[in-house]
């Protein structure tokens, strides 16, 4: 998929620090050179402020269907997913999956996939 | 989110994670005019460039930027953003394969449904493929029946002369589907 290439440079990102570098795709050529050290070796990174997918409350979608789309497409236990069905429900959304935006465009996509109505935001 | 309401008939899990369920000719003729409506309704959408006989050119091709204007299709394709301008631009990147997904579950419900029945059988991954297209059918019928969580329009409990009635039987009916293909799948 190229939706994470299509995004304009997100100037009001934070540095990105390498907090998921086990799946993040390669750096761009700008965000090598805002990791350079030798421009603020007593910089901390900070790390990545996490992406949030929301699931949304909808009268149609079947409690055991969303059940099942958490227990199949995140792998998470029947308690979880049976948990998270019920924060959907009853306070209207639940945060679902965090981590990278491209993650997050991810899960989103595959939670339209399924019918559910989800978004991405970003955790503040 | 919707708790089942009403009763009808039920798939059954068979050996190696499939799912079977007998229809008889009526419920046949109606799930295959439903799904048929939803692969119309579907569409290969306002893509530019879809019907290029060039493959290179459809793989590039690039999906819409606007929400579609029919609610149950901005429904079946909703907004991933709060921002308008985000999630135009998610949209043209994905709206595609998500209408491609969407008219491949809705072509395995025929393809099934023309195997001949009474009994359909389904395999896992036309099991799958099944939930989806009776999800994205609910969702359809859903909207355009307005449904609410706690059915203040009284869509349950229609007179029988009510235009709606039988959209409404066909909602529940397909719930009932839904229903126990997903305890199928779960077992």
């Amino acid at each position: 998929m190229g939706v994470v290439s299509a995004h304009p440079p997100d100037t009001t990102a934070p540095p990105r620090s390498g907090t998921f570098a086990a799946s993040a795709p390669a750096p761009a050529p700008s965000e090598v050179e805002r990791t350079d050290p030798g421009e603020a070796p007593f910089e901390v990174p900070e790390p990545d402020v996490p992406w949030v997918t929301l699931v949304h409350n909808d009268p149609v979608n079947l409690m055991s269907y969303v059940t099942y789309v958490f227990q199949t497409y995140f792998g998470y236990s029947k308690g979880k997913a049976t948990k998270l069905m019920k924060d959907v429900h009853y306070k209207g959304r639940a945060v679902v999956s965090s981590g990278t935006r491209e993650e997050m465009e991810r899960d989103v996509q595959a939670m339209h996939g399924y019918g559910l109505w989800a978004t991405l935001s970003q955790d503040r | 989110m919707a708790r089942r309401r009403g009763r009808a008939g039920y798939f059954e899990p068979t050996p190696g994670g499939g799912a079977a369920i007998t229809l008889d000719e009526v419920e046949v003729s109606i799930l295959r005019s439903l799904a048929v409506q939803l692969l119309e309704l579907v569409g290969p959408g306002d893509a530019e460039g879809a019907d290029d006989a060039d493959p290179l050119a459809r793989l590039f091709a690039e999906g819409p930027s606007k929400p579609p204007d029919d609610p149950a299709l901005a429904r079946l394709f909703p907004d991933a953003y709060e921002d308008a301008e985000e999630s135009s631009e998610f949209r043209r990147f994905t709206e595609n394969d998500l209408r491609a997904r969407k008219r491949e579950d809705a072509l395995a419900m025929i393809r099934a449904l023309d195997a001949g029945g009474p009994v359909v059988e389904l395999t896992a991954d036309q099991a799958r493929q099944w939930l989806g297209g009776l999800n994205d059918l609910r969702l359809t019928i859903g909207t355009r029946l307005e449904v609410t969580e706690d059915d203040e329009s009284g869509l349950y409990h229609l007179p029988d002369s009510d235009p709606r009635k039988p959209l409404v039987m066909a909602y529940l009916w397909l719930g009932g589907l839904q229903e126990t293909l997903v305890e199928t799948l779960l077992r």
